[in-house]
C-alpha cells in the first residue's frame, strides 16, 4: 500500500464531516417545538459545528487506528506492548510468579466481601454467574463451533428448577420441619441433569444444521421456553413468576441478608473453580479435542470416525449442564425468579462476553463476563447509553482484537510426554 | 473373497443420481485406482464406500458383511480409512492433534505412539512441525498430513481422493512413493481416485475408469495404460 500523506487523511476527514453536518442537520439542528397546536422550528446552529468537529475528530482517529492496525501486522515483534507482553508473559510464565499471583487473586476474591459492602458482595456474585455461564458457552460455541442463542433457556431450566422445587416440593418440607434451604442442595445437581436433559432435547433437532439455521432453531428455543413460562401460570406463576426462594442451607441457622449474601458468594467462587477445572478438564481430552475436530471440518471428523451425532450431543449437554447450575445459584441469590431474567438479550450478553473476551479462552472467556456485568453495575450513570456502548465495543474488539481481548493459547500437545522435540 | 465389494451402488443427491449402479471389487492387498474426469462420481463412490453419503440402492461388502447402513464411525472401526478429497486437514489443531483425531477410535495408547512414530518416519517433514498448526502447513504438507492422519487409524483399506490436487509435481512424485510403499510394507489395501491417470494407473494393480456415475471400463492397469480409449481421453496421449 502507497503510503497517504497527512493532508489527504485530513482532507478525507475533513469530507466526512461536512457528511455528518448535512445527515445529523434535521436531528441535532432543527428542534420542532410544539405550543397550542402550533409547530415551530427552532435552528439550534451553535450545535453545527460541534458536529463537524467530532465527526472530524472520530474519523481521524479511525484511521490512525486502522493503520496502526495495518502496522501491527506487518511488524512481527509487535512494537512497544508486543514486547512488553512478551516480557509479561515470560514472568508469568514461571510456575512461581504464576502461582502466587494466582494465589494472591484467590486470597482478593476470598476477602473481597469482607472488604467491600453487601451491595459489592452482590454485584460480585452477579459477575460469577456469569463466568460460569460464559464458560458453559464457551464449550458449545469455542470448542464446539455451534453458535447457540439460546443459552439463557437453559440458565432459565436451572432456575425454575429451583423455583419449581420450592413451589411444589417446598411445602412439605416445610409441614415435616426440614429446614427448605437443603432445597437448594438438592436443586443444584438437579438442575444440572434436567438442564443437560434440555440441552440433548434441542440438539437433536439441530443435529444436521450449522450456523445461521442453528441460531435460528437455538433462538427459537429460548423465546419458547420463556413463552411457555410466562403462559402456563398455573404450573410456573406466570409472568409474576415465583417468589420468597429460599436461601441455601447453612447448618440449619437462618442468615440474615447480608451474611446470606457472602455465604453465596462462596458458594459461586466454587462453581466457578470447579467450573473452570472441569473446562480445562475437557479442553485437554481427547473429546475436547474431538469436539474442536467437529468445529474444524465436520465430513473430515467423519471419515476419521468421529461420531458427529454423539459429539453434539455431547457439546450442548456440557454447556446446558453449566447453565443449569447458575441458574440454581441466581434464584438462591435474587430469591426470586420470573420468565423476564431469560430473555434474547440474556443470551446475547452472554454470548457477548464470550467473543470480546476471547473464543475458546478461559481466561479470557471470565475476563469477559466479569467486564461485562462489572461496567454496567459501576458506569450506572451512563445506562441509557449501554446498549451504544456495548455495540461499539463488540465493533472495535472485531475489528481490532479479532481473537477478543485475551486471545485462546494452544497448549502444546505432547502424547504422553515422552517423546521429545526432533 | 474380495476385501472389499459394491454391487450395483446407487447414490443419489436430493434428486440427482451421482451413482448409477457401481460395481467394484477391490482384493485384499491391491492398490485399485478410479479414474475419469471431473463430476463422473468417484469421490461419491469413496463417501459411500464411507457411509457418509447413505446409498439408496446396492450392496457394499467389506470383509464379507454389508455396510452400507452402518454409520461412518463404525465403518472406519471395521478398518476403513479415507483421505478426504481437497485434504480436509483441521486447520487450527497441530500436526500431533490432528494425527491423533485420526486414532480417534482407537484405545491402544502404546500402538498410536508407535504408529506416530512411524508416520514421522515416514515424513521427516511433520515430524519437524509436530506442534505447529494444521492451517500453517504447505499444500504438501498438509497432503502428508491427510495421508497420515488416516494411516492412524491402522486402516485395512486405505482410501485416497486426489492426493495429488493442486500440488507440484515432485510433492505428487513424492507421495505417490509413499503410497507405493505404504502398500507394500504394511500390507495396506488401497483404493486410490485420481485426476492424474497416468500416476495412479503405474503404480496400481487395476484400474476402473467412471464416466457420468458408471464404470466404463474395468481392466487391469497395464492394460488400461495401453488401452487406446484412456490414452487419448485421460492421459492426453
Amino acid at each position: 500500500m502507497k503510503p497517504r500523506s497527512i493532508l489527504e487523511d485530513i482532507g478525507k476527514s475533513l469530507t466526512i464531516a461536512v457528511w455528518f453536518m448535512v445527515l445529523l442537520f434535521p436531528l441535532m439542528v432543527m428542534k420542532v417545538n410544539v405550543t397550542r397546536g402550533v409547530a415551530q422550528v427552532q435552528f439550534r446552529w451553535n450545535l453545527l459545528p460541534f458536529v463537524g468537529i467530532a465527526a472530524f475528530v472520530l474519523s481521524y482517529l479511525w484511521k490512525i487506528a486502522l493503520e496502526w492496525r495495518e502496522r501491527r501486522g506487518n511488524d512481527k515483534s509487535g512494537g512497544v506492548f508486543g514486547k512488553i507482553k512478551t516480557l509479561g508473559g515470560a514472568y508469568f510464565a514461571k510456575p512461581a510468579v504464576r502461582t502466587s499471583s494466582l494465589v494472591a487473586l484467590l486470597a482478593f476474591a476470598i476477602a473481597y466481601p469482607f472488604l467491600f459492602g453487601m451491595y459489592h458482595t452482590n454485584v460480585m456474585i452477579t459477575a460469577f454467574i456469569y463466568v460460569i455461564l460464559a464458560l458453559g458457552l464457551n464449550i458449545v460455541v469455542g470448542l464446539g463451533g455451534l453458535l447457540n442463542l439460546g443459552y439463557a433457556a437453559f440458565f432459565g431450566v436451572g432456575a425454575y428448577t429451583y423455583g419449581l422445587m420450592w413451589k411444589y416440593v417446598g411445602p412439605s418440607f416445610v409441614a415435616s420441619g426440614i429446614d427448605p434451604g437443603w432445597l437448594f442442595w438438592i436443586s443444584l445437581p438437579m438442575a444440572g441433569i434436567i438442564a443437560t436433559l434440555f440441552g440433548i432435547l434441542l440438539s437433536l433437532p439441530v443435529l444436521r444444521l450449522r450456523g445461521d439455521y442453528l441460531a435460528i432453531i437455538t433462538l427459537a428455543f429460548g423465546e419458547i421456553f420463556r413463552m411457555v413460562m410466562q403462559n402456563s401460570g398455573n404450573f410456573t406463576g406466570g409472568a409474576t413468576g415465583i417468589s420468597l426462594i429460599p436461601r441455601p442451607w447453612f447448618f440449619g441457622q437462618k442468615l440474615p441478608p447480608t451474611k446470606a449474601a457472602i455465604y453465596i458468594y462462596f458458594i459461586a467462587i466454587v462453581l466457578v473453580i470447579l467450573t473452570i477445572f472441569v473446562v480445562r478438564r475437557i479442553e485437554d481430552s481427547r473429546v475436547g479435542r474431538a469436539l474442536e475436530a467437529m468445529r474444524e471440518d465436520e465430513v473430515a471428523c467423519e471419515a476419521m470416525g468421529i461420531n458427529l451425532v454423539k459429539n453434539k450431543l455431547i457439546t450442548f449437554a456440557l454447556g446446558a449442564f453449566w447453565a443449569g447450575i447458575a441458574g440454581v445459584v441466581m434464584a438462591a441469590q435474587t430469591t426470586y425468579i420470573n420468565p423476564d431474567s431469560f430473555t434474547l438479550w440474556e443470551s446475547i450478553i452472554i454470548l457477548m462476553a464470550v467473543v470480546i473476551g476471547g473464543t475458546g479462552s478461559i481466561p479470557g472467556v471470565i475476563g469477559g463476563a466479569i467486564l461485562l456485568k462489572l461496567l454496567p453495575e459501576y458506569f450506572r450513570a451512563l445506562a441509557q447509553y449501554r446498549m451504544l456502548i456495548y455495540g461499539i465495543a463488540m465493533v472495535l474488539v472485531i475489528i481490532f482484537k479479532p481473537d477478543g481481548l485475551i486471545p485462546r493459547k494452544r497448549k502444546q500437545y505432547t502424547f504422553e510426554g515422552k517423546e521429545g522435540a526432533k | 473373497m474380495a476385501l472389499l465389494e459394491l454391487k450395483d451402488v446407487q447414490t443419489f443427491y436430493g434428486n440427482i443420481q451421482a451413482l448409477k449402479g457401481i460395481s467394484i471389487s477391490v482384493e485384499e492387498g491391491e492398490i485399485v485406482t478410479l479414474i475419469g474426469a471431473n463430476g463422473a462420481g468417484k469421490t461419491t463412490t469413496l463417501m459411500s464406500i464411507c457411509g457418509i453419503t447413505p446409498i439408496r440402492s446396492g450392496q457394499i461388502v467389506l470383509k464379507g458383511q454389508e455396510i452400507s447402513k452402518l454409520s461412518p464411525n463404525r465403518i472406519v472401526k471395521m478398518g476403513v480409512s479415507q483421505v478426504p478429497e481437497g485434504r480436509r486437514i483441521f486447520p487450527q489443531l497441530s500436526v500431533s492433534e490432528n494425527l491423533d483425531m485420526g486414532a480417534f477410535l482407537r484405545t491402544d495408547k502404546e500402538g498410536i505412539k508407535r504408529d506416530m512414530e512411524e508416520v514421522f518416519a515416514i515424513f521427516p517433514r511433520l515430524a519437524e512441525r509436530r506442534s505447529q498448526l494444521g492451517g500453517t502447513l504447505s499444500g504438501g504438507e498438509q497432503q502428508m498430513l491427510a495421508v497420515s492422519r488416516a494411516l492412524m487409524a491402522n486402516p485395512h483399506l486405505l482410501l485416497l481422493d486426489e492426493p495429488s490436487l493442486g500440488l507440484a509435481p515432485l510433492v505428487v512424485q513424492n507421495i505417490f512413493e509413499v503410497i507405493e510403499k505404504i502398500n507394500k510394507e504394511r500390507k495396506t489395501t488401497i483404493l486410490l481416485v485420481e485426476q492424474n491417470a497416468n500416476m495412479a494407473l503405474k503404480i496400481a494393480n487395476k484400474g476402473y475408469v467412471m464416466q457420468n456415475g458408471a464404470i466404463k471400463i474395468a481392466d487391469t492397469a497395464a492394460h488400461l495404460l495401453e488401452n487406446e480409449e484412456v490414452r487419448k481421453a485421460y492421459l492426453g496421449l
